[in-house]
């Protein structure tokens, strides 16, 4: 209960920053902390929660992402109508994967491998279909409404971005206290004594992914919504698969605070290596490379980790 | 597009392009039949390599086979360090950890280079570059001929260590045992770091047979990586013979393909042939179940 | 309760199960022992169905659940536990236990009341402690405590005894008596003679995959194939022969 009380203050306190700041580099900041959370939460889904490292989850974002772009910019359809489909098409994306990789008894490392191959297809795909604008992209034009959910301030995407992070927050807190989660964590730590406890192992796994990449699907929307840009790139790259894992493993795998806590860490070591090193493109990225190293060799439980055994 | 000296010639440029891929794979295989790790790193200490090999030819003027002797070695003590000091410590004997850790220094390695070197892609030129020699009537270009031999000559040293060598034979304990190689007195860690030296001495070599016909830029591991793995799964993890002929096939598969569908499609066939083996055939050709 | 006809299966070259038939009484302990390697685990496996047997079939009070998946079967009312115990080492004990007992009950709430009542009876304390931090006894009585919890009419232990010492032993006797008191019918892999004969009502031996005697714990004890399974061939004659030359 602690925790709904945590989670609960967080989005008061966010919510009421646009009226105490104005400075948009600030609000900007807070903007991209809450959007790796949000990638993190999705990642942290499969992965945290359910033990399957997913290196390809770029393919549920830019599912989502493209699904939104394509349906505004081609048949004018409305944002928030596209919002819907785009979680649906990401969710159908995750669904579909899972069914086949689960179906064949996909885990670890051939998992892993096989995310990064459908995200790659796609990413080809991408290239050479018209409705993806192919390697030109999508843009998206400009009508700053919130009909449109575009807005002319930062203060509206702060909203957008913390109700998906608050979704997410609702639903690993829900993953901790549920029955489903408690089948999910089971899977997680021994599938073979899950099964003999009756838990259907295949269809917690499906659900899990389902809900993990509808929950990148809704950032995908974001990115599309704040950024007015998608190719197949942004959309299905690797650096979007490597943003969502970064967060969760520093943060701690499984925890409800994990990937914001991980997100916040790493947006500050951005803010401090561009200080220090300029704006040299690849250097933050070394050093969250450096991160990542670091966390699993010292501190495999990440931040929320460290709290919890100072706090025992 | 049927012609037969087209498809003849493309057939033949795959062959070679395969057997500098299959140096690649053979290199993954190995470290993943001993150490039981997926080394996502693979694809970007290629490029590391690469990078290599290009400022020994434009600073040194190094000729890019003749820096064979210096990339394999310099290579081999990379690869030994990383595994002693980095994968090894960070992994904790759990698969999820070493799977993270690999592509950290993917991520560093990749990075680095973007933040030292740019996005450039860069070429070398050699006075042979744009020579070619006529193979059965097919034009095949000079630098890739060499690949080809080249390729096929490191792998067969590779089979000479792991097949005649003690080292050979450690590691081949190691890989069927790891326990009971560690109860007879095999160093065990010693195995596993001599391996992945020996896994990125492959990639040395790979570089100085791939530079000339090819290019870099910090991007280019990227696409190594995924085609690696298609190779070592399509051959069979840990198989020698399975990397070789994998890699070939694959070769030859994206030259055909790259005629027909053209380059970027053609290579969604290989991912997708990919993911076919994975789900139905995950040993693969040669591998053990 | 569950019987089982004919069930053959095989490894490579290793014929692990051949033509076993037998049948578990529904409110006993009945005991399988044989042998290490004489198929006893892989019975158990195709009874929970994580492995399909390649002839024969396993019914299950009356109804026939040959190769049918293991969270269904644990559904219709078999549990099992697994020889080499397999905790949910990032949770606690209490949470443990919960999995099972959530089968029939979707509340959380309800679950981890339910995970501290089993406990409870199988005697295990300490709930919040991580299931990675138990000791091997402890982990023993989680894994009973587990399968306890999803409610079973059949509970298929394997070797719950095993790593224990005659104390831990002794202690978890009883445990099992009470299981099979309120109505849990005990079929049970053993290798610990004493828990065998003092617990049983009927005990199955099997040597190289196939059934070789089954009968109440005594005669088992004097039956000559069982006596040669475990001791080689020969050895039941000269055990007779010796006991004869004390008496004589």
């Amino acid at each position: 209960m602690r925790e709904l009380a945590a989670i609960t203050a967080l989005t008061i306190v966010v919510a009421l920053l646009p009226a105490f700041v104005t400075s948009g580099f600030a609000l900007n900041l807070a903007i991209m902390v809450l959007y790796t959370t949000l990638l993190g939460q999705a990642w942290n889904v499969l992965a945290g929660f359910g033990g399957q490292f997913s290196f390809g989850h770029a393919l549920f974002f830019g599912t989502g992402a493209y699904a939104s772009a394509a349906l505004q910019v081609h048949l004018g359809v409305n944002a928030w109508l596209a919002l819907p489909v785009a979680i649906a098409c990401g969710a159908a994306a995750g669904a579909f994967v899972g069914a086949l990789s689960f179906r064949y008894g996909l885990r670890g490392s051939y998992f892993a491998l096989v995310t990064l191959a459908f995200a790659e297809v796609f990413r080809i795909l991408a290239n050479s279909v018209a409705f993806t604008g192919g390697g030109v992209g999508l843009l998206l034009p400009l009508k700053e409404s919130a009909a449109n959910l575009q807005f002319a301030g930062k203060a509206g995407f702060l909203y957008l971005i913390l109700a998906f992070v608050l979704a997410g927050f609702l639903v690993s807190w829900w993953l901790k206290h549920s029955r489903f989660g408690a089948w999910l964590a089971a899977v997680r730590d021994s599938e073979e004594s899950a099964a003999a406890l009756g838990v259907d192992v295949f269809r917690v796994k499906l659900g899990a992914i389902a809900l993990s990449a509808a929950l990148m699907s809704a950032g995908g929307f974001f990115y599309v919504q704040y950024f007015h840009y998608i190719d197949p790139h942004i959309a299905y790259g690797p650096a979007v698969s490597v943003e969502a894992l970064l967060g969760p493993i520093a943060g701690g795998l499984g925890t409800v605070f994990g990937p914001l806590l991980g997100a916040a860490m790493l947006q500050l070591l951005g803010e401090l290596t561009r200080n220090l090193a300029g704006d040299a493109p690849g250097v933050s990225l070394v050093v969250y490379g450096v991160v990542l190293i670091g966390m699993v060799t010292f501190l495999p439980r990440g931040i929320a980790g460290l709290i919890a055994r100072r706090g025992a | 597009m049927l012609d037969f000296p087209i498809l003849f010639a493309s057939f033949l440029n795959g062959l070679a392009q395969g057997a500098v891929y299959a140096l690649v794979a053979l290199g993954l295989t190995l470290i993943y039949g001993v150490l039981h790790i997926i080394n996502f790193a693979h694809g970007a200490l290629l490029m590391a390599a690469l990078y290599g090999v290009f400022f020994l030819n434009a600073r040194l003027g190094v000729d890019p086979y003749a820096a064979l002797p210096v990339m394999a070695p310099a290579m081999f003590v990379l690869g030994y360090c990383l595994q002693r000091f980095v994968v090894g410590r960070a992994g904790h004997g759990r698969d999820e950890n070493v799977l993270l850790v690999t592509l950290g220094l993917a991520i560093v390695l990749e990075n680095a280079a973007l933040a030292a070197f740019k996005s450039d892609t860069r070429t070398i030129e050699t006075a042979y570059t744009f020579s070619t020699v006529n193979v059965a009537g097919a034009m095949i270009a000079v630098p890739k001929a060499v690949a080809f031999f080249g390729a096929l000559a490191v792998a067969a040293l590779l089979l000479l260590l792991v097949t005649r060598t003690d080292l050979g034979r450690a590691i081949r304990a190691v890989a069927k045992e790891r326990q009971g190689a560690r109860v007879v007195g095999i160093d065990v860690e010693h195995v596993f770091a001599m391996t992945f030296g020996i896994g990125l001495a492959c990639l040395g070599a790979a570089a100085c047979f791939l530079l000339p016909a090819y290019y870099v830029n910090p991007q280019v591991g990227n696409g190594f990586v995924l085609l690696a793995f298609t190779i070592v799964v399509l051959g069979g993890m840990g198989s020698f013979a399975g990397a070789l002929a994998g890699g070939l096939i694959v070769g030859v598969i994206e030259s055909l393909g790259g005629l027909w569908l053209g380059e970027s499609l053609g290579q969604i066939g290989i991912f997708l042939a990919f993911i076919a083996i994975l789900l139905f055939r995950p040993r693969g050709l040669f591998g053990r179940a | 309760m569950l019987e089982v006809r004919g069930l053959s299966i095989r490894f490579g070259g290793v014929q692990a199960l051949d033509g076993v038939s037998l049948a578990v009484a529904a409110g006993g302990i009945t005991a399988l022992i044989g042998p290490n390697g004489a198929g006893k685990s892989t019975l158990f496996s195709v009874v929970s169905g994580f492995l399909a047997p390649d002839a024969g079939t396993v019914h299950f009070l009356g109804e026939d659940v040959t190769g049918v998946a293991p969270h269904r079967l644990c559904r219709m009312g078999i549990a099992r536990t697994f020889q080499i115990v397999q905790p949910f080492a990032a949770q606690t004990v209490r949470e443990n236990i919960a999995v099972g007992a959530h089968l029939a009950r979707p509340s959380r709430r309800e679950a981890l009341a339910h995970a501290e009542r089993v406990a409870e009876r199988v005697g295990l304390a300490q709930l919040d402690k991580l299931a990675a931090n138990l000791t091997v006894a402890a982990r023993k009585r989680l894994e009973l405590a587990r399968a306890l919890a999803t409610g079973p009419k059949l509970l298929l232990l394997d070797e719950v005894l095993a790593g224990l010492n005659p104390n831990e032993v002794a202690a978890v006797l009883p445990v099992v008596r009470a299981i099979r008191d309120s109505g849990v019918t005990v079929f049970m892999i053993e290798h610990v003679m004493q828990a065998v004969m003092n617990l049983a009502d009927t005990v199955f031996v099997l040597n190289e995959g196939r059934l070789i005697a089954g009968g109440p714990p005594a005669q088992i004890a004097s039956d000559a194939r069982v006596i040669e399974a475990y001791l080689g061939h020969g050895a039941a004659e000269r055990l007779r022969r010796a006991a004869e030359a004390a008496h004589a």
